[in-house]
């Protein structure tokens, strides 16, 4: 169970602070799979690094993250390491370059597990496990990454960052360098590590809302540092509630439509400037709906049982 | 593996026929007359001039076309025989070769090893270090950057002649004869220094900024944050930047040891130390053929040589380069 309250992480720049990701408020139950979708620099990454690895030029502005029932020291680096691994985790967008290009892959899993205090041989025979479930020979071990095909290192750096049966896993475009039939075996195989409790609640950080539909639980819709909308998967697709949600999801390209004939729709405009940007719905200037509240911050409120919205037209 | 070296080996004979063929035309494009200035210096009669120029015209084997000048010069190399020094006549040139090499190695190989194993160490900790960042960078670039001969008058002005605490010209003092003992020791050791130290610390600036942008480059590698957001302590983070750093490193020691034959020609010039550098500097002064050949012979073989372990060694340490060869 992750509970967020209030997480609000700027960058440093200097020009001033970038606002990333403001007042974040929300909770994955366990076996929860929630996408995080929205488009880039919407400030989903820095969210979820932020549950992990919130370094410099990320700042910590305030806010509470809290797993299992306790706290996360998210803004210490130092205190936190204790947390990484064990209970949060991170597939990492890199993953292709995620493993050491000088080390026999086994020999790393064992250098990383002793230096958490694990013993390798301990957890041999269930590393050899998952490497079976996630379909990989044992011989990976002995390998080089450089021997691994991409689509193999992702699996690899799957296995490796749940190893620890980690509360949170949080799986950062994960999907984004691979072709479409990899994609769906690796979210399958998300979906496995859920239901065999490798690990108990994950995000998906993706920018491709379809891949949310076919795994996803719920999905949390963010644009522009802000929080829009999370609800249950089928209904953000069948009956989001925030505009910006609805355009994204219509933006979409349909099977059965041909868009030779048909102009795919976009959204008109482009997200404002997070270094200053202007009060309120940070949406407005792009919203069809937009009226004269949109001013103030609308709340992100419950609207139904799992349905958080943040506009002022849909409560 | 096997064909992989044989290609390796193909292609450093290769380079080694060109660059030794290279070696043999360079000092004959040199202007000037080699026998001329030897007669000069010994200054005889103009009727005694004539006769003996043709003789050691003769005896050089000057007078003969230049293609068998070079067939002969090959023939000579396959016997160990490089000729005979015009300049210092009648010696052999592998004889006088071989006096000043161990005075190269004496004064490189350790001026090399000491600065890379120190650079690597410094720059390293200065990749997380602070205080010892702000002040290694900017005198790394200011001795990298200097010349060796200047850094070597530098030392030469302070420590040799102001200071009088070392010397500052030869490689023992001249009322001494080379032996084994206590005393004549230490007077080597004592004349070594200063062209160990302008050469070290001039290479050891090189190294440590190499080292230290290299370690950085690591840190902020996808590994290395993959290891940091699963909260791996740092000594394993930085124990796999150090040795993927080292990798770079290695080549340039490899490159820098390739030189040891004639790394340091200015060097040895400022401190009249008689190593392969300033036997080059008399060598092309006087026109000796025979002599700027076979220095520069040396120098091909060490270079080669040295890339050539280079290139062995990267097979052992970097699994990229082994895989690699199969893929081929």
């Amino acid at each position: 169970m992750l509970q967020v309250e209030n997480l609000t992480v700027y960058y440093k720049t200097i020009r001033g602070y970038v606002q990333a990701l403001e007042q974040a408020t929300f909770k994955i139950a366990d076996g929860e799979i929630m996408g995080l979708a929205g488009e880039s620099g919407c400030g989903k990454t820095t969210l979820g690094h932020s549950l992990i690895y919130l370094r410099p030029p990320m700042n910590y502005i305030g806010g509470r993250v809290v797993l299992d029932g306790q706290e996360l020291p998210i803004w210490d680096m130092e205190k936190m390491r204790e947390f990484r691994y064990r209970h949060v985790s991170l597939i990492p967008q890199y993953a292709m370059n995620a493993l050491n290009p000088t080390r026999k892959i086994g020999r790393m899993i064992a250098e990383l597990l002793e230096s958490r205090g694990v013993n390798y041989n301990d957890v041999l025979p269930e590393l050899k496990r998952r490497l079976d479930l996630v379909q990989l020979t044992h011989d990976v071990l002995k390998m080089y990454p450089i021997e691994l095909s991409g689509g193999m290192k992702q699996r690899t750096v799957m296995v490796v960052s749940t190893l620890l049966n980690p509360s949170l896993l949080i799986a950062d475009e994960i999907t984004s360098a691979l072709d479409v039939s990899t994609q769906k075996a690796v979210c399958e195989m998300l979906v496995e590590f859920r239901d065999r409790g490798f690990v108990k609640s994950t995000i998906i950080i993706t920018h491709d809302i379809s891949i949310l539909y076919q795994i996803a639980d719920s999905i949390l819709v963010m644009y522009a540092g802000q929080l829009s909308e999370k609800a249950p998967s089928e209904i953000i697709f069948r009956d989001a509630r925030h505009p910006y949600t609805r355009l994204l999801i219509g933006s979409l390209p349909k099977v059965g439509v041909r868009y030779r004939e048909e102009r795919l729709r976009g959204i008109p405009g482009s997200p404002p400037q997070l270094l200053n940007p202007p009060p309120g719905c940070r949406f407005r200037e792009r919203c069809p709906v937009a009226f004269d509240r949109c001013v103030e911050v609308p709340p992100f409120l419950e609207i139904s049982p799992g349905h958080f919205v943040a506009c002022w037209r849909a409560y | 593996m096997v064909r992989y070296l044989g290609r390796k080996i193909f292609i450093y004979l290769l380079t080694f026929f060109v660059a030794v063929t290279i070696d043999w035309l360079i000092p004959r494009f040199m202007p000037g007359d080699p026998i001329g200035m030897l007669l000069s210096r010994i200054g005889s009669r103009p009727e005694a001039f004539k006769y003996l120029y043709t003789y050691y015209v003769q005896a050089f084997q000057l007078d003969v076309p230049l293609w068998q000048q070079y067939v002969n010069f090959w023939k000579g190399l396959f016997q160990g025989d490089l000729g005979v020094s015009i300049w210092m006549y009648p010696q052999p040139v592998m004889t006088i070769i071989r006096r000043a090499i161990p005075y190269d190695i004496f004064l490189l190989l350790p001026a090399i090893l000491l600065s890379w194993f120190a650079g690597n160490h410094v720059g390293a900790l200065a990749a997380r270090i602070r205080w010892l960042d702000n002040t290694i960078l900017p005198l790394g670039y200011l001795l990298t950057a200097t010349p060796y001969m200047w850094l070597a008058l530098v030392l030469v002005w302070f420590l040799g002649n102001q200071t009088n605490l070392f010397p500052i010209a030869g490689a023992y003092s001249p009322q001494y004869r080379p032996h084994l003992s206590l005393t004549f020791i230490l007077d080597v050791l004592h004349h070594w220094f200063l062209p160990f130290l302008s050469l070290f610390l001039v290479m050891f600036g090189g190294w440590a900024i190499g080292m230290r942008n290299m370690i950085i480059y690591e840190l902020e590698s996808d590994y290395s944050r993959y290891l940091e957001a699963l909260g791996t302590p740092q000594y394993l983070i930085r124990r796999y930047a150090f040795r993927n750093a080292m990798l770079p490193q290695i080549t340039g020691l490899a490159l820098q040891l390739g030189g040891i034959v004639a790394g340091a020609v200015a060097t040895e010039v400022v401190f009249a130390y008689p190593g392969i550098g300033y036997i080059i500097l008399n060598a092309v002064q006087n026109k000796d053929y025979f002599l700027v050949q076979g220095c520069f012979l040396f120098i091909i073989l060490g270079v080669l040589i040295a890339n050539f372990l280079i290139d062995l060694v990267y097979v052992l340490v970097d699994p990229r380069t082994r895989l690699g060869m199969t893929g081929e």
